[in-house]
Formats: structure tokens, C-alpha cells, sequence
């Protein structure tokens, strides 16, 4: 019953084995319930677990927040903090306090702010969550490694080829050295899917052979430079203001089909049990325009193709006013199946539902499960998946910004990278405002990806 | 207790910077009392009915837009709140049964659907409009006073539909925050109904289980529920209405109501309580009414409650959580009422910031 509980707990049995072992054994509800006990079981005699939050955001303070609530598991401590900047750190600090009063145990001399401040949170910790914006994961996660510490990242793990690369390398080093990585991508860790996924890959709609899915929706914030300077009472150098307002820039947020859309493309990835081989599309800037919203596209339309030739029909947009939709789809020889953060529903060979009312917690389940496995040393290492499914959508804007056909291979080694050179408050910029403030964007036809 | 500009969003990935602002609009609703003093002036400038017998059905468009609502007049008048002992599939929270008095207002005739609370949710649809549709400045300038929602992160409509669908998924103080903002707007005081005004409107002089009788297996004609919505909310105002000309009162989405809930009626069974409303001390819980598309059918009984819950949050990967979106409660939507009394500005802003919103 508890294989669920650690879905990539094997490296040895691959994801589909997995799912058949349990998909016999999970009925409806009943088997979260059952997780409980089993965490419960497996807390007694462990060690304190010590956190650093790397990254002290909205996203990076519910992490933190989640990874103490395993407490269940065994003790657990946050123990350092650092973020680029002073007022995010200490905003997530009174958070965190508030919530888990006990369980926050972060010293002045253990709150770390700027560029290098990850190095030395870091080292005080047993476990870290990496939650700064994505641009500066590759380099956090390989220093992760490198001094030995479990990770929990958020995704995408990358924004360029040359980052992905970088989190591949170290996620083998990862399993040499047997550090437990988990990705931000909790639908895996989502009962719903987990239960439709196994469906599938037991054959329940035939062969796999068209796949379309969303991320049709709005904006999901902004901050006008213009608010940013009046907040803060000073002119934002170029690097603050990109770093503050970062989902507009490519370099740090990698554009809204990787850091949004990706959860669509790796559960398409998941379906195919692989990874697409090459990609077309197109998109554009139409509406969301002006000097706040950077470089990025506000729609993408991408075809994947997967080695056996079936292809994924992909969207994202960010316009308001238009149809939206968040989801996945797959047509099979024998039927078709629907997939959503809440509804999931096979047709066709067999008639089949899934809505689990109380299915409400793949936020806290993706701690647990990488927690259990750190207390458990078993095999747990997502990175892979996870800088896979992030070049998927880096491959897919690579083919809305050229509009040309571009092979999985190919953006795998390709070696633009968009990070700036030299981190500092004062540095050069890759992308710049024009003299009427608007950011340039990628010119289909002309711009260049590989 | 005055909320502050830390307004959250939800975002999953918004990662190294949260926290104030995320657009223009959110980091507004500072002065709160001055607000509320303008919309009364405001309010009061207008020539309106004064009495009931000059409550008539009336259509507004909110003013900028073209987006239209429909209110229906709420006579004044008592009826028994609760459901008795025997009605099949009663909770003990509806009792006892207790006399209650209700001035008359009015009610919004369907759930508010997105493309009212867009308007309000994301000021770039707003400032869409205002390129051909002339607005007053110093309407504007309340109006634009009055706090906003963050960008939600997700798609809140969850696929289920927005032309025309009930609004779902907002917390009550996004929803205050719109019977505020549309106020400010239309200069008629607007607000949430409390769970004795949303009964008596529900009931509509009836005191069956349901508005149409007690046989559940009529429910379908009138409602949306567990067993025709095919799991999802549907357009409003596709049923037959109830007496007094309300749609959708049962089902499709759970309403908003302004009270806390408690889990019975106790402190109502002497005597009668007039205009009755159980102000919040606490974020949770608070009452919601009407059941819905994911409910069965006892739980959209003029009588049934449901209990606001911190679980309704779940979704939201964030900390601290959003004060503007229950994510999982993808049952959940509101009305509107406008009573026909308009009090002092210093109750105006009770009815518009419960002051819990934080939790």
C-alpha cells in the first residue's frame, strides 16, 4: 500500500512498473489515509533534519512551511535564510514564525541576503529548498551538491540549455553521492494524476497517439517600475529592477511556457514515458505590451513530436478576456482520457472517473515523500525529470522565438545562454529597455535560439 | 482592525519576491473609513426609492462597462428561520427554529458571474472599456480606492467556463471588497446577504424544504446539484426561478453570506431577532448557503449551511496564503443585496471589511 507514498523511491524499477505495482493496491480515498499511519510509523528514533530556505518568496515560504509540516516524519528545524534581498527575507521570517513557531530556529547570524548569500545558508543545513526565481537554480543546485545536502527545488530547474545541462550533471552527481532531490512538479505527487497515469500506461485507451494540453490564462503579477521606486524611495538599477519584476525576463524566469506551462508538458512527458524530439510553433507579444512586461511572450502555440511519432499539440497565453483552460488531453487507439488539477476522466475501452474531494494535498505530499525518503534512504532523484521537462518547454520556446523546427538534441547543446555575466547590483544587462522603455522581444524568422 | 498592504497573491513559483503590490490597483484600499464616507455621499446624492412600494426589478450596467446586473425587490416581512427536527436530511446548525424580522432589499436575480467580478478582479479588463465607454473621474477616483484582488496564479475558473458562469473561488473579503468597489461604482449601497436575509429571500414566504415544495425529486427543474451538472457549475439563470423571481438560489454555486457561522441558533430562540447578523471575530468559520453543483440534494435546502474552512486554502502553495482566493472551493460564488435603508458611513465599512480577512 505504501509504494505511492514514494513514487520514484527505485531507481531500478522504472515509473510504469511502479504504477502497475499499485495500481492494483490504491482504492479511491482510502489510501491516503493509510499514508498517514505509514509516515507516522516511520518517525520514531529519527534525527533532527536541519532546513535553509534558499529563495524567501511567497512560493519559497510555503516550501519551508510544508517541508517543516513533516515533522510527522521526525524533527525538523529551519535553520538558515537567504535571499537577494533584506525585505523578502525578513517578510518570510515573520511568516514562517508565525506558522511554526517552534520549528523556526533562524539566528541573525544565520539570515543570509545578496548574491552569495546561498553558499552559506547552505552549508548549515541537512535539507534545502531552492525557491529564488529559476534563473539562479542550476548554480544553487550544483552548490547543493557539491557540499552534499538533500534539495528540494521548485521548477523549472532551468531557463537556458546551458542550466539544463549543468542540473543534469549534477543530478548524476546527486546520485553518486545518494543526496535525495525532489522538483517542484507535484502533480506527480497528486493522486489523480498517479491513478490516470497508471490507467494509461496499463493500456486503458490503447496506444497513446495525440496529446494536447493548456495553460490558458491571465497575468499572473507584475510590479511597474515605476510602484517598485516609489516603494523602496530610490532608482532600481537595471539588475534590481529585472530581479524584482523577474517573470518578465527570460534569464530568470525563462518565459511564462517554462515557468508555467511546464507542469502541462511533463505530464504529457509523463504520458509518453519520454521526451519529445523535436518542436515547431509559434507566438508572439499581442496584448500584454508596455515597458512593464519585459521581453516575454504573452502567447505560445508549439507541435511536439515523441519518437514514435505522435505529436503534442501545446498552448499557453497569458491575455485576459480569452478562453481559458488549464489541462491535459490524450487520444488513444482505444479511447481518450481527460486530465486536470481536480477532474481526471477516461472514455472510450473503459469508462472510468476520478474527482477525490479530499485529494487536496500534492503540496504537503511532495515534502512528505521526499522526506521519507531522505529518513529512509531510499533512491529519490526527480532532478532528472525535472531538467527534462524544463528543456521541453525551453524547446518549445526556442521554437516560438525562431519559428523554425528545432531538435530536442540540438537545444539540449545549444549554448546560448541568457544569464547576465557578472552578478551585481550594478551590472551589465543582457536585455535592456529601448529610449522608449520597451524591451525588445524575439523576432520569429530572425532570432536565433540554437 | 485595519488590513494592511501585504496582500498576497497566489502564485506557485513567484519565488524570491512576493509581497506588496503586484499590480497598481492591490496596494489601494489604505483608508478605508474615507472610502466609505465618499460612496456614502455618493449613495445619498442620488434620487432613489425612498419606500418600499417604489422597489421595482431594475438592470444596471456597471458604470465604464457594458456589463449588466439584474436586482429584485425583497418585500420586508418575518418568517421562521431553520428547518424542524423531521425535515429529511436537517443538521442540527439549523436550529432552533427562531422568529425572524427582515427589512426589505434587494437581491441580486442571478449569482454574480465572471464577467462582473472580472471587472473587478483584473483592472486591465476595466481600463479596456474606459477607451470607449466615458466614465465619471470622481467616481473613478472612489472606486479606485476601494482594495483589489492580487492576480490569481491559477486559472480560477478551472476550465468549468466564464461568459456568463457564476464568479467562484474568491474569498469573503474579495467578495465584500466587490459589493465595495460595485457600490462605489453604481452609488447603491451593495453587500453580502446575511444568512437571515439569504434565507427569507430563499424561502420566499415558503417553508418547505425546499422554495418549490419538499419533494427533492422536482430538484432538478430548479437547480443545478450533484446529479445533473455534469461536475461543474453552469451558466446562471438556466432553472426556474423561485417565487420571488430568484435563480439559482438552490445549487450551482454555495453563496456567500456576511455572518459567522455558529453551529446552532441558540442565542436567536426567544423572542424576535430583527435584522440578525452574526459578526466575525475569527477568519473561519463563516457561513456560505444554497449548496451547489458538487452538493447533494439535502444540502441545497432553504435551511442548509455550510461552515467556511481554513482547508479551503489548500491549493494555495504560498505563505502567508492569499486573503482574495479559497482555490479549493470551486463551489463557491456569492450574490448580492442592496437594502433599501442606507446606514451611516461608519456601518457602511463594517459591512465591507469583517476585519479577519488574515488568517
Amino acid at each position: 500500500m505504501n509504494e505511492l507514498n514514494t513514487p520514484h523511491s527505485d531507481s531500478q524499477t522504472t515509473r510504469r512498473d511502479f504504477l502497475k505495482k499499485t495500481s492494483t493496491a490504491v482504492v479511491g480515498g482510502t489510501l491516503l489515509g493509510g499514508l498517514t499511519i505509514e509516515r507516522a510509523a516511520h518517525a520514531a528514533g529519527s534525527d533532527l533534519l536541519k532546513v535553509a530556505l534558499i529563495g524567501c518568496g511567497g512560493r519559497g515560504s510555503g516550501a519551508a512551511n510544508q517541508a517543516l509540516n513533516t515533522y510527522n516524519c521526525g524533527p525538523v528545524k529551519l535553520v538558515a535564510m537567504a535571499d537577494a534581498f533584506r525585505d523578502q527575507l525578513d517578510g518570510s521570517y515573520n511568516s514562517l514564525t508565525k506558522e511554526q513557531k517552534d520549528r523556526v530556529d533562524v539566528p541573525e547570524e544565520h539570515k543570509f541576503v545578496g548574491f552569495d548569500a546561498y553558499k552559506k545558508a547552505i552549508g548549515l543545513a541537512d535539507v534545502v529548498i531552492l525557491a529564488t526565481p529559476p534563473g539562479f537554480r542550476p548554480s544553487h543546485f550544483e552548490e547543493a551538491v557539491r557540499q552534499g545536502k538533500h534539495v528540494f527545488m521548485e521548477k523549472p530547474v532551468a531557463t537556458d540549455a546551458p542550466g539544463v545541462r549543468r542540473v543534469l550533471a549534477a543530478a548524476e552527481e546527486a546520485k553518486k553521492k545518494g543526496l535525495k532531490v525532489g522538483v517542484g512538479l507535484q502533480r506527480h505527487h497528486q493522486l489523480g494524476y498517479l491513478e490516470t497515469l497508471s490507467r494509461l500506461h496499463d493500456g486503458a485507451i490503447g496506444d497513446l497517439v495525440a496529446m494536447r494540453c493548456y495553460w490558458n490564462g491571465t497575468t499572473p503579477w507584475v510590479k511597474p517600475r515605476a510602484e517598485l521606486e516609489k516603494k523602496y524611495g530610490r532608482k532600481l538599477t537595471e539588475m534590481e529592477y529585472q530581479m524584482r519584476n523577474w517573470y518578465y525576463f527570460v534569464w530568470i524566469c525563462g518565459d511564462h511556457i517554462v515557468e508555467q506551462h511546464i507542469h502541462n508538458l511533463d505530464v504529457i512527458n509523463w504520458v509518453k514515458n519520454g521526451y519529445p524530439v523535436r518542436a515547431h510553433g509559434m507566438g508572439g507579444c499581442e496584448v500584454r505590451k508596455g515597458p512593464d512586461y519585459g521581453e516575454i511572450f504573452d502567447h505560445h502555440a508549439v507541435e511536439f513530436e515523441y519518437a514514435d511519432g505522435s505529436r503534442c499539440f501545446s498552448q499557453c497565453r497569458h491575455i485576459n478576456g480569452c478562453w481559458s483552460d488549464v489541462s491535459e488531453h490524450v487520444v488513444g487507439s482505444k479511447g481518450k482520457a481527460y486530465l486536470s488539477d481536480g477532474r481526471w476522466n477516461i472514455s472510450g475501452g473503459t469508462t472510468w472517473q476520478f474527482r477525490d474531494k479530499q485529494e487536496r494535498e500534492r503540496y504537503q505530499q511532495e515534502h512528505d515523500d521526499l522526506f521519507n525518503a531522505i529518513r529512509q534512504d531510499k533512491p529519490y532523484n526527480e532532478a532528472e525529470n525535472g531538467a527534462k521537462s524544463s528543456l521541453t518547454a525551453i524547446l518549445g520556446r526556442m521554437a516560438t522565438y525562431c519559428g523554425k523546427i528545432v531538435e530536442w538534441d540540438a537545444a539540449l547543446e545549444s549554448k546560448i545562454s541568457y544569464f547576465p555575466k557578472n552578478l551585481a547590483w550594478d551590472a551589465e544587462m543582457g536585455v535592456k529597455p529601448g529610449a522608449d522603455g520597451l524591451y525588445p522581444h524575439a523576432v520569429p524568422g530572425k532570432t536565433v535560439v540554437v | 482592525m485595519k488590513y494592511q498592504l501585504l496582500l498576497f497573491g497566489l502564485v506557485a513559483a513567484r519565488a524570491t519576491f512576493p509581497g506588496f503590490a503586484a499590480d497598481g490597483s492591490d496596494s489601494t484600499g489604505a483608508n478605508e473609513a474615507e472610502v466609505a464616507k465618499e460612496i456614502h455621499k455618493f449613495i445619498l446624492s442620488k434620487s432613489e426609492p425612498k419606500t418600499e412600494t417604489e422597489m421595482k426589478v431594475y438592470t444596471n450596467t456597471i458604470p465604464g462597462s457594458t456589463v449588466k446586473y439584474s436586482l429584485v425587490p425583497i418585500p420586508g416581512g418575518e418568517f421562521l428561520m431553520g428547518s424542524a427536527e423531521k425535515e429529511p436530511g436537517r443538521k442540527p446548525d439549523e436550529g432552533p427554529q427562531h422568529k425572524v424580522k427582515i427589512d426589505p432589499f434587494w437581491m441580486g436575480q442571478f449569482e454574480v458571474t465572471w464577467n462582473e467580478f472580472e471587472l473587478f478582479m483584473f483592472p486591465t479588463e476595466e481600463r479596456k472599456f474606459k477607451e470607449t465607454i466615458p466614465t465619471d473621474p470622481s467616481v473613478d477616483k472612489t472606486s479606485d480606492g476601494v482594495s483589489r484582488p492580487t492576480k490569481p496564479y491559477v486559472e480560477m475558473s478551472f476550465g468549468m467556463g466564464r461568459d456568463g458562469y457564476p464568479a467562484i473561488s474568491m474569498t469573503q473579503h474579495a467578495a465584500n471588497k466587490y459589493c465595495q468597489w460595485l457600490s462605489a461604482k453604481a452609488g447603491h449601497f451593495y453587500r453580502l446577504p446575511t444568512e437571515a436575509e439569504w434565507e427569507y429571500a430563499c424561502r420566499a414566504a415558503t417553508t418547505t424544504a425546499y422554495s418549490f415544495g419538499d419533494d427533492p425529486s422536482k430538484l432538478g427543474e430548479y437547480a443545478w446539484f450533484d446529479a445533473n451538472s455534469d461536475s461543474k457549475y453552469q451558466k446562471v439563470g438556466k432553472k426556474k426561478p423561485n417565487p420571488w423571481g430568484l435563480y439559482d438560489m438552490h445549487g450551482n454555486v454555495a453563496e456567500w453570506c456576511l455572518d459567522q457561522y455558529e453551529p446552532n441558533y441558540d442565542r436567536f430562540k426567544d423572542g424576535i431577532a430583527t435584522n440578525p447578523w452574526v459578526k466575525a471575530t475569527k477568519p473561519y468559520p463563516h457561513s456560505a448557503r444554497g449548496g451547489s453543483w458538487d452538493d447533494p440534494a439535502e444540502l441545497l435546502r432553504s435551511a442548509a449551511r455550510r461552515a467556511s474552512d481554513k482547508s479551503w486554502k489548500t491549493q494555495d502553495p504560498q505563505l502567508p496564503k492569499s486573503v482574495w482566493y479559497h482555490t479549493d472551493a470551486q463551489f463557491l460564488g456569492f450574490r448580492i443585496i442592496r437594502p433599501l435603508k442606507v446606514p451611516a458611513p461608519e456601518e457602511l465599512e463594517k459591512y465591507w471589511t469583517s476585519g479577519v480577512e488574515k488568517d
